[in-house]
């Protein structure tokens, strides 16, 4: 698989809160997917592959708007915010098969004046992970909301591995850092500092409001070729080194796992990494799956950044801010750019590697990893160069 | 589905399938879990098949009841409106003598009062008049 396949156009709503969007689902998602493919220089009747976001979207509705004359490879990967990169793997492996030339990737929603988190399963029990498992032994006794189901690993990590909150604010202090170099950021303008992160409301303690990511109103979207494609294409590629995916176990349920640190990444990062034929210090910068501050510290932990139970040390003393050993969403991620379902994160990864990324550039930047954390933690991820 | 005699309000579980049984258990105040009758494998939620040993032969076995509480989040912003007059609320995971783990509460202590390895012990709130839920106080020695 290794550089067989490449990122060659990448597009961006706006992303905002009050007053919205103004657009409907699809047609947010189809601004971004029309800017993936420009940014290409590519038309749309030459998509044959799409692979729509888990229920924010249907292929036939993105082939009927786009002009996808000639679709042959249409899939969703059912993975929640894994999806998007896990879509990249299954999107690489298309155009090296040769099912598809390309793939277009969109994702996006309004997060903020659609329906919000804390109305979708109150509304719909089937919409949690787990579906009837949530329904008939978690909902009864008040977990609804994803940050109180993930809030039962990080306190159990704190009571094994020391970790503290002030380790978890110093990762939402450097993504809202990141976020002041990034005007597109919805927390542009806005910083924050540790004291203002430990001042802010508990949600679902040990989250605070500082822990969890924006509820944002966006759409973005990618288009994976082959190389030999690229080549009559505007944009210089951007290399899929490796990308893989995996699950917990079980998946379905997030109590009964005998060790409940092991999730997705754990088993597909040393995938990736063997395969791109890398180590994970070779590493220029991650964009990391941000939904929660302790998502980001687990996901350093199992992608391998350093060894388990290390994570709170290491995301303190500015080592994940740019300028740092390994710098972590220099957009400012999920938790200060916008929760554009991980979408972004792949978006600022090609622009690192494309040199494109101004004020925020990582100096030099050649490798970079991209996660996606979903649905209990499945995870993915991709190793991307220049 | 609320409960229009009692008034009671919260999600509650479907009768349907396995959690009928495991549910209707609870009603009978007896905490069961799926016990695999080939290699004794203790389950939980339950499943069709022992992913151990590949046995779909099975039976609800009695738990002691007894547990010890593995980890918790304390819910202080209600993110259901069910559970608006409910908060601070502390769901909680329990890991059972058999090894199980279930996500309940543990009903006699602030969330304050919680402590990872706590010693527990089951007790059954009949919340409706078809529907018992599992809770937890601490256990007394």
């Amino acid at each position: 698989m290794k550089d067989q396949a490449c990122i060659v156009g990448i597009g961006e709503t706006a992303y905002v809160r009050r007053p919205g969007s103004g657009m409907s689902l699809l047609r947010l998602q189809l601004q971004a997917a029309v800017r993936a493919i420009e940014d290409a220089g590519l038309d749309g009747a030459r998509i044959d592959g799409l692979m729509p976001f888990p229920n924010l979207g249907s292929a036939e509705a993105f082939a009927a708007n786009l002009g996808c004359e000639n679709l042959r490879y249409a899939a969703t990967i059912h993975m929640g915010g894994a999806a998007p990169v896990a879509s990249v793997e299954a999107a690489a492996t298309a155009v090296i098969a040769g099912i598809a030339s390309y793939v277009l990737i969109p994702a996006g929603w309004n997060g903020y004046s659609g329906a919000r988190a804390r109305q979708t399963v109150a509304a719909d029990a089937a919409s949690m992970p787990g579906g009837e498992i949530a329904r008939d032994y978690y909902l009864p006794h008040g977990l609804t909301a994803p940050p109180q189901w993930y809030s039962l690993m990080a306190r159990r990590h704190m009571h094994e591995y020391g970790t503290r909150p002030e380790q978890l604010g110093a990762i939402a202090v450097a993504m809202r850092k990141h976020a002041q170099l990034n005007p597109r950021a919805v927390m542009h303008g806005r910083p924050m500092s540790l004291d203002d992160y430990l001042a802010s409301p508990m949600l679902a303690d040990p989250y605070r409001l500082f822990d969890c990511c924006l509820e944002t109103d966006g759409a973005a979207a990618a288009l994976v070729t082959t190389p030999e494609r690229a080549r009559d294409l505007d944009k210089k590629p951007v290399y899929i080194m490796a990308a893989a995916s995996g699950q917990p176990y079980p998946a379905d349920e997030i109590t009964n796992r005998k060790d409940i640190f092991k999730t997705g990444l754990t088993i597909a990062a040393p995938e990736a990494f063997a395969r791109a034929g890398i180590g994970a210090a070779d590493v220029d910068f991650a964009q990391i799956y941000d939904c929660f501050t302790f998502e980001v510290l687990q996901q350093i932990e199992e992608t391998g950044f350093c060894k388990r139970g290390e994570g709170g040390a290491f995301v303190e003393g500015g080592r994940i801010e740019l300028g740092g050993e390994l710098p972590v969403n220099t957009h400012g991620g999920l938790l200060s750019e916008a929760h554009v379902l991980g979408m972004n994160h792949i978006v600022e990864a090609v622009r690192q590697l494309r040199g494109d990324a101004g004020e925020r550039q990582v100096e030099n930047a050649e490798i970079g990893v991209v996660t996606g954390w979903g649905d209990f933690g499945d995870g993915s991820i991709a190793v991307l160069r220049r | 589905m609320a409960e229009e005699d009692t008034g009671y309000v919260r999600p509650l579980p479907e009768l349907q399938g396995f959690s009928k049984d495991f549910y209707e258990w609870c009603r009978k105040h007896e905490l069961r879990f799926q016990r695999c009758s080939d290699c004794g494998a203790w389950r939980h939620v339950p499943r069709e098949m022992c992913a151990g040993c590949g046995s779909w032969r099975w039976e609800w076995s009695r738990s002691s009841g007894r547990g010890s509480l593995f980890t918790w989040t304390v819910v202080v912003r209600a993110m259901h409106p069910a559970f608006e007059a409910d908060v601070p609320l502390a769901p909680a995971v329990i890991e059972m003598e058999e090894g199980v783990r279930l996500l309940s509460q543990v009903v006699d202590c602030r969330p304050d009062e919680l402590e990872i390895g706590m010693p527990v012990e089951v007790v059954f709130d009949d919340v409706t008049a078809e529907i018992t839920l599992p809770k937890f106080r601490r256990l007394r020695s």
